[in-house]
């Protein structure tokens, strides 16, 4: 996660030698090798998320034959429409949107506003409340007191429980500090000179100019909301309309953990009200649920992907 | 993560060392209303939890006041180094982590190493963002795909059969003795493109001329991975291990929790597991939040030992 070097970025890295290169017959060995592990890797991580989408795009009892690998043999979009109209999927795919909007918003501004206070020199307060934020990146009170805080604050049972505890990280604070602290001063000192206080400061330049870092944390963030589930098991599981999707997803894998098992569960388990449309299977409803909460991400990281190793490194920067 | 601290309390001299005075609060009123109420915000959420700590010193009653718990002592922190469960589960916690930070350190290296060696931009780039999928995927959806491919009818028996090495599909997860193994690859499979970026950065920065020097004395492809590119990224590897020993106790928890079943349970409970059962599952708050604490504790001294050891070596060895 963290990063100790100041690098130019990975380009160069492949421009050093070309001159001498050229004599020896035991590059074209190693290309070959190389070249295949890297498909070989590629198969290795991409085979298991295609075939979980062909799967899901593959008729429920038509699956329970085997032999699906990466083309459907029997082509159908009923998984998704029974995960659409079970009603239990559709509201938790709208909560964990909910959640992972507010969540980002909120930790981008308030992160980004308590970064810009702790990057003033000249601030009285600055050290103590950075230490306090910094120790909090060693320890963790842990799950039972943290749980009885949460029940103090009648925050169980509530959304807000997914995003109250979590609006500032002490890691991200510092990335964005660091970052703000390449901005040169005389941005600020003129604003300041034309009577800007530090709240206009931090929303009118401090805020648009750190733009490049933000889309980093964004993604962090929002990677961060949209996947935890655990919150939802042990702070609302009582209150099935505000399950969120990834803790749907990880019902659905247990109860056909527990139906390799025991056959008996199998039957009650998984998707009852779909059994009424007997080509859809449990195991074909849980590929359409994997595929349905983990594109919205995969569409969006491959385009995020020159921003987070810029933010990654700028997070290392020595000052 | 924890770097950052070590530079940030090293060398930040405040420029002007204002006294606290009535002027100066109200020169600095909007960072105070900036600052402060987040800084009250991450007191409430993650000190005031440490007040439940107490706990672990009584026979702690939910339906009691404060004042009405019975104090106890150490009697909790006494039964869990008596009780053969938890020291198991510490066993497994330990293991599992070594499993994790060997497994992982070795193939992030060895990745951006070959990695490194490819020439071409496009296909460079192409396989690093395939490399990173796995890293976005929730773990639900990752030991979804895990279970998935070590059923009995999954891709794992299906290809070791096809290739005769086995005559029965193995059942991969119904036996403890393959489950360390079976973790140790998940988190391989998640996180080896991510682990490599910070790799790939170090080598980025070591200097061209190192190669050229290297081309003149005729050195090989492998002799100048083996002498000027592992060393140069020596630094980072070694602060980064450090850094990971203060880690020792986080093995993780959703893995072990989403893969294990009643079958391997010896060898799938860790530390934060073992809270979970016996804390929010059974009640027994006192002994889950005693356990809580000694990882705490435990992880609290390690990291600043990993910290205090990666300051000193960063001052000979990266500045």
């Amino acid at each position: 996660m963290a990063n100790q070097t100041i690098s130019p970025g990975p380009a160069t890295a492949a421009a050093a030698p070309k001159s001498v290169r050229k004599k020896r017959v035991e590059p074209i060995l190693f290309n070959t090798f190389n070249t295949l592990f890297m498909i070989g890797l590629v198969v290795v991580t991409l085979y298991p998320f295609l075939n979980t989408i062909v799967v899901s795009l593959n008729a429920g009892n038509d699956t329970i034959r085997g032999g699906i690998y990466l083309w459907p043999r029997e082509f159908t979009w009923q998984n998704y429409k029974a995960v659409f109209a079970s009603g239990t999927i559709y509201d938790a795919f709208w909560i964990s949107v909910a959640r992972t909007v507010l969540s980002t918003l909120l930790n981008l501004v308030l992160t980004t506003m308590l970064a810009y206070t702790l990057s003033r020199r000249e601030y009285v307060f600055r050290k103590p409340i950075t230490l306090i934020f910094i120790l909090t990146m060693y320890f963790n009170a842990g799950l039972i007191p943290g749980y009885f805080l949460m029940k103090d604050l009648h925050l169980l049972n509530s959304f807000w429980v997914y995003v109250i505890p979590s609006m500032i990280s002490a890691f991200n604070m510092i990335v964005i500090r660091t970052y703000i602290g390449t901005i040169p001063e005389s941005l600020v000192e003129s604003a300041r000179i034309d009577g800007a206080g530090d709240f206009k400061i931090f929303i009118r330049i401090i805020f648009p100019l750190c733009k490049p870092v933000l889309a980093t944390i964004a993604l962090f963030v929002a990677v961060g909301a949209w996947n935890s589930w655990f919150d939802a098991f042990i702070y609302t599981s009582s209150r099935q309309e505000l399950s969120t999707l990834q803790y749907e997803l990880m019902k659905l894998l247990s109860s056909s953990m527990n139906a390799n098992s025991n056959p008996a569960v199998a039957a009650g388990a998984g998707m009852t009200q779909d059994a009424a449309v007997n080509m859809v299977t449990p195991i074909s409803i849980r590929a359409a649920v994997t595929v349905v909460a983990s594109v919205p991400i995969l569409l969006v990281y491959p385009f995020m992907q020159k921003y987070f190793v810029v933010g990654l490194n700028v997070g290392s920067v020595k000052e | 993560m924890e770097e950052t601290f070590v530079k940030d309390s090293a060398v930040r001299k405040p420029k002007k060392n204002k006294k606290i005075t009535w002027a100066v609060l109200k020169e600095q009123r909007q960072l105070i209303y900036m600052s402060v109420p987040l800084m009250a915000y991450i007191i409430l959420f993650a000190y005031v939890p440490i007040w439940g700590w107490t706990m672990a010193f009584q026979d702690y009653k939910p339906a009691r006041d404060f004042s009405e718990q019975k104090w106890v002592g150490f009697k909790h922190f006494e039964f869990l180094f008596k009780d053969d469960s938890f020291l198991q589960v510490l066993r497994n916690t330990l293991a599992m982590s070594v499993i994790n930070m060997i497994l992982g350190f070795t193939t992030a290296i060895i990745l951006a190493l070959l990695l490194n060696e490819i020439k071409k931009v496009f296909w460079k780039r192409t396989v690093q963002t395939i490399s990173y999928l796995p890293h976005f995927l929730s773990w639900i959806i990752v030991t979804g795909i895990v279970a998935t491919s070590l059923a009995s009818d999954g891709i794992i028996n299906d290809v070791l059969m096809k290739l005769h090495l086995i005559k029965e599909p193995i059942q991969w997860l119904s036996e403890g003795k393959y489950f360390w193994g079976i973790v140790g690859a998940s988190h391989v499979w998640k996180e080896v493109g991510w682990n490599t970026i910070i790799y790939l950065a170090a080598m980025a920065s070591i200097d061209p001329a190192l190669y050229e020097a290297a081309d003149m004395d005729g050195a090989s492809r492998y002799r100048k991975m083996f002498h000027v590119t592992l060393p140069g990224i020596k630094p980072t590897i070694i602060i980064l291990l450090i850094m990971q020993v203060g880690h020792i106790l986080e093995a993780g928890f959703e893995v072990q929790y989403l893969l294990g079943n009643g079958l391997v349970v010896d060898w799938s409970q860790t530390i934060d597991i073992f809270v979970l059962k016996y804390g929010l599952a059974q009640g027994n708050y006192s002994l889950a939040t005693a356990a809580g604490i000694f990882k705490t504790v435990v992880s609290v001294t390690l990291l600043l030992i990993a910290n205090g050891v990666a300051k000193r070596l960063g001052e000979e060895r990266l500045l």
